[in-house]
């Protein structure tokens, strides 16, 4: 006992590992036999991603509430026993007390960690558990699995495999239930694929704050449905079938178009308005099939709204600019590039400074965007604009801005308002005054109140579009050029947030990245100028001249973007996110 | 995922010695000479067309009616016995053949169709028979019991497109298959 004495002593004056935690408002948490410190009021399923280890489930999304009603994630779980009244609790060697295992699975995506907690994610508990939860999941579920386009991305699949019986004991008929049913305009419902997840009726009422699904029926009959009366036309609708872990939600535009496993994916970003949702483009052999939402917590949260995720399809179409063009005896015929990039500088050089205008476009990226003012700088011409594109905000990821650079081009050309020289141009073309215009990615007919007969009077029009359009039709000089899944670039969205959008599939015919055509076109204009090997040289020098992003590179922004300023914008969807994270609906 | 560890066969000392065997060998082949001395080779009657009968007259002749059961010849598409076409485009020959001699356009079938519960079949269904290499993984793989290597050997077209079968084209070779699953039946 004397012995024993002294080691007590030490023991009590070194810190238990629960006074450490505490401390920093952790608590320990034994997962799979290994102790870790984890934020206090962590899901047991989140603390056991820390530790790499994935606990499978249907329901939970960290991004909506958890109801808790798939059990796939069950896992053991373990406290210290409570002690007798007036007996001291009992610390092992290494400071943690004695774990009692619970008899009965817990469900991990509900429940919170406790201090001295253990859980764990496999052992024989764990894996009876899920068989038998899987084995009910797969009762009534058909063997669709050929013609579902889930196949391949499918939860259920995925989860029969890792943790399913592998043979059906079910000798029963099942239930039969209503299939491609028609409940919105961009998404098909498939009853009998659901498995009653419910993530589709969290995410109409919490994120796209229109609840128009439900359940009705009961038991095995239980079945989603939209409300009577109702539809699910909300713009962000779609993402219930990205969330939806079976084929019971599926997209209308994807429909049987392509199986998921032919798909290559690369993350890019959406230009269709100033937010940037983060994107990843899926195409196979040179064709994009599909565009989903990729997660960032700053930008879109892991949702897209509809019709910008649909948008590529008025890309990919038949109208496609392929090849340079020049006018001649009022014809647009075939050109070169070498011809075209001649003809377009000569006539633009030719022009006093002050009978000359650039009009780029907000849709332009940073690269290109810093071109055009050194194009403007050769010609020595102030008059250097974009096109403004103001729409209305719906409150959650579409801005009002409908151009995806607005702050690049601000911050590029040093300006508060990039537009502000719009209706000089316009003005100096109707007067006649401006003699030769080169317009970059805008349809200035269609999208800028310019007159057809105001374009006629000029000497000399240069055109890059990716698509035919009346502008171009006007023009001396056609440049063709890439589109928004064709570019590897960077843009800057309405918060400040320097973005990268990655190249996703090859630009059609001899059209060239805008880039290069404008890098061809200021070598010609200004003798001094060095083309750039590549894309990557030009953020470079944007980096050493614009302040904003010194110090940038495509390398450095990473996927999820970098904030290079803060313009003081804020993204309505992100900030509802994070009020509800603040309030504990949600993990986040 | 069950795995089954094959062990290799223990060899006698008389089959190590490998001799014997060759032997053996040689006394089959001197048999079958010695016997079509006297003209008495297996299905020498039939091909008793050359004189000596041991040369099959290909094309004239042909062995088709000794073809086994087995035999992988070209792949085609099948119809079961209501005449729907068993494939719904899953893609998953296309995805499994080597020599990716398929490409599948996947299609939705019409509502007013009497097959429209079944929702998917192949829009387009090309086999590139100058890729395929006859290993049947397609065979294997689908789920729908839908593609079936047939006897048929001579493909041959007089320029490369003739060698692409269409979807006509491998209904035509694959025909009605009858005795199949019949997964799509009225309970579904």
């Amino acid at each position: 006992m004397s012995e024993d004495a002294p080691a007590n002593t030490a023991t009590a004056e070194k810190k238990l590992p629960k006074d450490l935690a505490a401390e920093k408002g952790m608590v320990n948490v034994q997962i799979d036999g290994e102790w870790l410190q984890v934020p206090r009021g962590t899901r047991m399923i989140e603390a056991a991603k820390l530790v790499g280890k994935e606990v499978p489930h249907y329901c939970y999304h960290p991004k909506l509430s958890s109801p808790g009603n798939c059990r796939m994630c069950l896992v053991q779980m373990g406290m210290p026993p409570r002690p007798a009244p007036g007996q001291a609790p009992v610390y092992g060697d290494d400071g943690y007390q004695e774990i009692g295992w619970m008899p009965r699975p817990v469900i991990a995506c509900a429940n919170t960690v406790a201090e001295n907690m253990g859980i764990r994610t496999t052992g024989d508990l764990v894996e009876k558990t899920r068989e038998g939860v899987m084995e009910f999941l797969l009762i009534n579920h058909p063997l669709d699995c050929p013609i579902c386009d889930q196949a391949g991305e499918c939860k259920l699949q995925e989860f029969s495999v890792e943790h399913g019986r592998g043979e059906s004991r079910f000798k029963e008929t099942k239930i039969k239930k209503p299939k491609n049913v028609d409940i919105g305009k961009n998404i098909r419902l498939d009853d009998e694929r659901c498995i009653m997840c419910s993530r589709c009726i969290r995410f109409m009422d919490e994120v796209a704050e229109e609840p128009v699904l439900g359940f009705s029926q009961r038991g095995t009959h239980t079945s989603v449905t939209v409300h009577p009366g109702y539809r699910l036309d909300n713009n962000y609708s779609l993402n219930t079938a990205d969330i939806c872990p079976v084929g019971a939600l599926t997209s209308n535009d994807f429909r049987f178009q392509m199986r998921v496993w032919f798909l290559k994916e690369t993350k890019s970003i959406d230009v269709n308005c100033g937010t940037g949702a983060n994107t990843v483009i899926w195409t196979r052999a040179n064709e994009v099939f599909r565009v989903t939402p990729r997660q960032n917590d700053d930008v879109n949260s892991a949702w897209m709204p509809d019709n910008h995720r649909l948008s590529f399809n008025h890309f990919q179409t038949d109208d496609r600019l392929t090849v340079p063009m020049i006018k001649e005896d009022g014809k647009h015929v075939q050109s070169s590039w070498l011809e075209a990039t001649a003809r377009a500088a000569e006539g633009l050089g030719m022009s006093q400074p002050d009978e000359v205008a650039v009009i780029a476009s907000g849709r332009l990226s940073n690269e290109e965007l810093f071109l055009s003012k050194k194009i403007a700088a050769a010609l020595g011409t102030e008059l250097l604009t974009i096109v403004p594109r103001i729409g209305e905000s719906d409150g959650k990821l579409i801005s009002a801005d409908r151009n995806p650079n607005t702050t690049g081009a601000a911050l590029i050309w040093g300006t508060d308002d990039p537009a502000a020289k719009l209706d000089t141009i316009r003005e100096g073309v109707s007067s006649g005054k401006i003699k030769s215009l080169l317009v970059l990615s805008e349809d200035l007919l269609e999208e800028a109140d310019f007159k057809s007969e105001d374009l006629e009077k000029l000497n000399h029009l240069v055109v890059s579009h990716t698509h035919a359009n009346p502008t171009a039709a006007h023009a001396n000089v056609v440049l063709a050029g890439a589109g928004f899944a064709e570019k590897r670039a960077t843009y800057v969205n309405v918060t400040g947030r320097l973005q990268r959008a990655n190249q996703a599939v090859i630009a059609p015919g001899e059209s060239r990245d805008d880039w290069e055509s404008l890098t061809a076109l200021l070598s010609k204009l200004d003798e001094d100028y060095t083309a750039p090997a590549s894309m990557d040289s030009i953020l470079n020098a944007i980096a050493s001249e614009v302040e904003e992003f010194s110090g940038q590179s495509f390398g450095s922004i990473g996927d999820l973007g970098m904030q290079i300023t803060e313009t003081g914008v804020t993204i309505p969807l992100v900030e509802q996110e994070r009020a509800r994270i603040d309030s504990g609906q949600i993990v986040g | 995922m069950a795995i089954i560890k094959v062990e290799r066969p223990k060899l006698s000392a008389g089959e190590k010695i490998y001799f014997g065997a060759i032997f053996k060998g040689m006394i089959i082949t001197l048999r079958h000479a010695f016997k079509s001395f006297f003209g008495k080779t297996t299905g020498a009657g039939e091909l008793n067309s050359s004189g000596v009968g041991v040369t099959m007259q290909y094309p004239e002749q042909k062995w088709d009616d000794k073809l086994p059961e087995y035999y992988r010849g070209a792949p085609a598409l099948v119809t079961d016995e209501q005449d729907r076409e068993r494939c719904v485009s899953c893609q998953l020959c296309e995805f499994i053949c080597p020599p990716k001699a398929i490409k599948i356009i996947p299609g939705e079938i019409p509502s007013d169709n009497e097959w429209a519960k079944v929702e998917k079949r192949p829009q387009e269904f090309d086999i590139d028979m100058i890729r395929c290499i006859y290993c049947g993984m397609c065979e294997e793989v689908c789920p729908e019991q839908a593609i079936y290597l047939r006897p048929d050997y001579v493909i041959t077209g007089t320029n490369r497109s003739e060698m692409v079968h269409d979807k006509k084209r491998l209904y035509e070779i694959g025909g009605k298959r009858v005795g199949l699953v019949n997964k799509w039946n009225d309970l579904k």
